[in-house]
């Protein structure tokens, strides 16, 4: 296959997940321009940064004064996510050269980790073009992120309750299709089964710490429930 | 806001937001991740996808929502049901968002 056509298999992947990011540009464009900032602030924060719900929570900030290392650390917080995504994707990266990988890191975020990295176990991407879908997804994310945050500062307040329409879920309905395939063993369910009931006792904590703790306690549920597996049955 | 503090906080941001995306990348080709890492990371996908959305399909601004009205849980719990069933990723996300836009629709009326 070629390099394009490896590209645009990314970005067929992420298609459902765009619609459903769609909203979330556009909001955060609006709330932008409706907190005083100006276009080109928006524009800078979406493409330089790149960082979705981050960025909604810098704008919170800022418009309640917050201190500049207050934000950054915030920031970091919110992010740190990403880190344990890093880690699950450094076996399919190791072999690119640095410039590649710095793209690539770039162009992190939840969305394109979830519509590349499952490719890798379902055998339908590897080593030799895994990485052209991957950017593939990331620049139709990049584009559709920049294009809705200019949308939304210029427009924001002509298309009135489209954060209420609901298209956000199309992103809750591909998760849960790309995690059922997973579902085929006790500490796939066991993970499973914790991620979500951590994630909702521990909603409530502040810049998606919740997420995290969850997280991790249901990745080691699910590494501790594989060892018992492979160390007591055979 | 001066355009000096605009400046700092688009820089700040972008440095940590970057460095946590690619620090590990960044020494990838000389990083060897011991099996047990790579079978525990391996969770991963399924555990935070999960810790993502379960809190937006079952609960509001009241609580757990696990109600027939709330659009979100109907939808989740047929895309769930779809997947595990039929296990065909473009039918879960069809039949969840139209589970999804029937109920927000019932409810409407």
């Amino acid at each position: 296959m070629t390099r394009w056509q490896d590209a645009k298999r990314g970005m067929v992947a992420s298609i459902p997940m765009i619609i459903g990011g769609v909203p979330f540009g556009l909001l955060f464009g609006s709330l932008a321009a409706a907190n005083g900032l100006s276009l080109g602030f928006a524009i800078a924060m979406s493409s330089i940064v790149f960082a979705g719900s981050a960025q909604f929570v810098a704008l919170g900030l800022i418009a309640a004064d917050a201190p500049l290392w207050i934000i950054v650390m915030t920031t970091f917080v919110v992010n740190l996510r990403h880190i344990l995504y890093a880690a699950d994707m450094l076996r399919y990266v190791k072999h690119l050269p640095l410039w590649l990988r710095g793209v690539m890191g770039f162009g992190l975020t939840d969305e394109t980790y979830a519509a590349v990295r499952p490719m890798h176990d379902m055998g339908s991407v590897n080593l030799d073009n895994g990485h052209r879908v991957y950017v593939g997804s990331f620049l139709a994310f990049y584009l559709m992120w920049n294009l809705t945050t200019v949308l939304g500062a210029l427009a924001g307040e002509y298309i009135p309750g489209i954060s209420e329409w609901g298209l956000e879920f199309a992103m809750v309905a591909t998760f849960i299709g790309i995690v059922t395939p997973y579902l085929k063993s006790v500490p796939y369910w066991g993970a499973f089964i914790v991620a979500l009931v951590a994630s909702v006792a521990l909603r409530e904590l502040p810049n998606n710490l919740g997420l995290i703790v969850a997280t991790v306690l249901a990745v080691l549920t699910g590494f501790v429930l594989d060892r018992q597996k492979n160390g007591g049955g055979k | 806001m001066t355009t000096m503090e605009a400046i700092a906080i688009i820089v700040g941001m972008f440095a940590v937001t970057f460095s946590v995306r690619f620090v590990l990348f960044a020494g990838a080709h000389k990083a060897n991740i011991p099996g047990w890492l790579e079978g525990a990371l391996k969770f991963v996908p399924v555990s935070v996808l999960t810790a993502i959305i379960a809190p937006m399909s079952l609960t509001d601004t009241q609580g757990l929502a696990l109600e027939l009205s709330n659009p979100w849980f109907v939808g989740a719990l047929v895309a769930l049901l779809t997947g595990l069933w039929f296990k065909r990723q473009l039918l879960t996300i069809c039949l969840g968002v139209m589970a999804f836009f029937l109920v927000k629709l019932i409810v409407a009326l």
